[in-house]
């Protein structure tokens, strides 16, 4: 009898508790109508960046399909037309498919990437009826002509070293040709008359 | 009978009817919402306003569902359980008087809701409310299923124990009152302390055993999920299923209604005060914001415990619930005797539990000490 008591007595408590959660506002977002902030650092779906003056970051380099895992990314390059070039580097993607089914979100292309051209951004309201409509084109990946970001760059993180002896391209656009040649990816948004402001290691300008 | 007094009768008896299906979906709708709340979420507000037209979207879903049958199932049986059920728990509710006087529905002076009142309504009630097991029993048995066999052999023994509880829980304040009349365990309380407060034991035990007796968590070993899919009703489907469903909470409102008239007293507004005080200190609304009181605790009380285990279940029934009862019975039935004041009962009752709960601590430390 005594414990029939200490057992309703304990009931009680736990009545008390869901009572007090009664009165707690509930913590559901009503999703497409309220979104909830997405951190800043969320790897969503991929885009491809532009420079200031329009010209395609992406040089067709294959870098991020080499490092891709899940092998979801697709690049056939092309050589630039000089007169009319798409990119700042010697070639550019003509293709750049993107499987999101197959992607796994790990951001190794962003990392790879020598020119900062693919980033994931925040978009992860991701789903479509159809596989076809889940593979993106170098059309649905690319940012919209005028406008030129660096997507969540600056949020990476481990940042790179303040006293590194060469500049991360993918921050700055610089490019120093320590770790590919220059020629191929470019000078980002560097003045091609100005010269560089410290002569780097090795130049391959001309390669 | 004249034939009109029939006609009004059978139309009240719509009327009744069609009502407490209202409720029923009403409190499917608020039962959702309520659990929601408690485990901070919303629940259903996608249909209408904080989704008030959510059961009757799930109710067009049940309709239009398709209704099997399994192969091995007894065709009659499998189709007249769910009705049976159903009849069983809206005719029980035919006897509760929801108002005392004259205010707000009268027919004749008394209330609108209460179809028959007669004299030996709780006898009445007791008896139809212990068909329901047919209704779980024949539906689990005729699916040919063996968890819905099992979900109802569970449920009949749950129910034959419960009961015994139930009716011992209401013997005593039967005993103060006299009666067996609903409307006058009603009267009895007005003007006077309500029963709960001289039979608070009764009170308690009634509440559990009612848990148990409506198959309502914790006390819903017949449809345990985790165990026998859906229990008594896995075979069942679109609106059978519903009626199944619909039963269960009648139920709730029935029982409710009987701890209401008996311990709570009925449609009078507050304890000690007269039913013709003033123009509303009875009234069907008072009733009916007690009932809400006791639906919002069953559906606490669904959202905090979690299933008995099957003998925690027995064990309560037979070795707690029933002793404690036939003690309050017996202390009731002396304090008729000699005509005790309601607080008597009060004391008297209070200090046999002290003196058990004592009791069992002094006996368990010399246990230890051996």
């Amino acid at each position: 009898m005594d414990r029939v008591i200490d057992d309703l007595i304990a009931l009680g408590k736990g009545l008390s508790i869901t009572f007090k959660n009664y009165l707690e506002k509930p913590v559901t977002k009503q999703y497409p109508e309220e979104k909830r902030d997405i951190p800043k650092r969320a790897r969503g779906r991929h885009v491809l960046h532009r420079y200031n003056d329009g010209l395609e970051r992406c040089v067709g380099c294959l870098l991020c399909q080499g490092t891709c895992p899940a092998g979801a990314i697709y690049i056939e390059a092309e050589e630039n037309d000089k007169e009319n070039p798409v990119s700042k580097g010697e070639r550019h993607a003509k293709v750049f498919d993107v499987d999101l089914l197959r992607c796994i979100y790990c951001g190794h292309c962003e990392m790879a990437c020598p020119t900062n051209a693919i980033t994931l951004e925040n978009n992860t309201a991701l789903a479509g009826f159809t596989r076809e409509s889940l593979l993106m084109h170098k059309e649905d990946l690319l940012e919209p002509e005028g406008s030129s970001t660096l997507g969540t760059t600056e949020y990476w993180d481990p940042k790179p070293p303040e006293d590194l002896s060469h500049r991360v391209p993918a921050q700055t656009g610089e490019f120093d040709g320590s770790s590919t040649s220059a020629a191929a990816v470019g000078r980002g948004d560097l003045d091609l008359n100005k010269a560089p402001k410290k002569p780097t290691r090795k130049e391959g300008d001309n390669a | 009978m004249e034939p009109i007094l029939a006609l009004e009768l059978i139309v009240r008896a719509v009327i009744v009817s069609a009502l407490l299906q209202l409720a029923f979906a009403m409190m499917t709708r608020w039962e959702r919402r309520a659990m929601a709340q408690m485990q901070w979420r919303i629940g259903p507000n996608r249909a209408g306003p904080a989704g008030i037209f959510q059961p009757f979207a799930d109710g067009l879903k049940l309709l239009f569902k398709e209704q099997l049958m399994p192969d091995g199932a007894r065709p009659f049986l499998y189709l007249v359980a769910p009705c049976i059920s159903l009849v069983v728990a809206l005719t029980s509710f035919s006897v509760i008087p929801t108002q005392l006087g004259n205010w707000p529905f009268p027919v004749e002076g008394r209330s609108l809701f209460q179809i028959a009142d007669i004299d030996v309504g709780v006898l009445f009630l007791l008896g139809i409310t212990s068909l329901s097991v047919y209704g779980i029993v024949l539906g689990g048995w005729a699916s040919g299923n063996k968890y819905s066999l099992i979900g109802s052999i569970r449920a009949s023994a749950q129910m034959v124990s419960y009961e015994l509880a139930l009716g011992t829980a209401l013997l005593s304040p039967l005993l103060m009152v006299g009666s067996l009349s609903f409307r006058e365990i009603a009267q009895f309380q007005s003007g006077g302390a309500w029963l709960v407060l001289s039979q608070p034991l009764a009170a308690i035990i009634f509440m559990i055993s009612a848990l148990a007796e409506t198959n309502r968590a914790p006390f819903d070993l017949p449809e345990a999920e985790q165990e026998l899919g859906a229990g008594f009703h896995t075979e069942y489907s679109g609106m059978r299923f519903s009626l199944f469903f619909m039963a269960e909470y009648i139920a709730m409102i029935t029982v409710s209604s009987v701890l209401v008239t008996v311990f709570f007293g009925g449609p009078i507004l507050l304890p000690f005060m007269s039913a013709d005080a003033f123009l509303f200190s009875e009234s069907f609304f008072w009733y009916a914001f007690k009932i809400l009181i006791c639906m919002f605790c069953f559906i606490w009380i669904r959202a905090t415990f979690p299933r008995f285990r099957y003998d925690q279940l027995m064990n309560i029934g037979w070795r707690v619930l029933l002793p404690l009862g036939l003690m309050n019975l017996a202390i009731t039935a002396v304090g008729v005797v000699f005509q005790m004041p309601w607080w008597g009962y009060t004391i008297a009752i209070c200090g046999a539990v002290a003196l058990l709960y004592v009791g069992g601590k002094l006996s368990r430390r010399q246990e230890s000490n051996h």
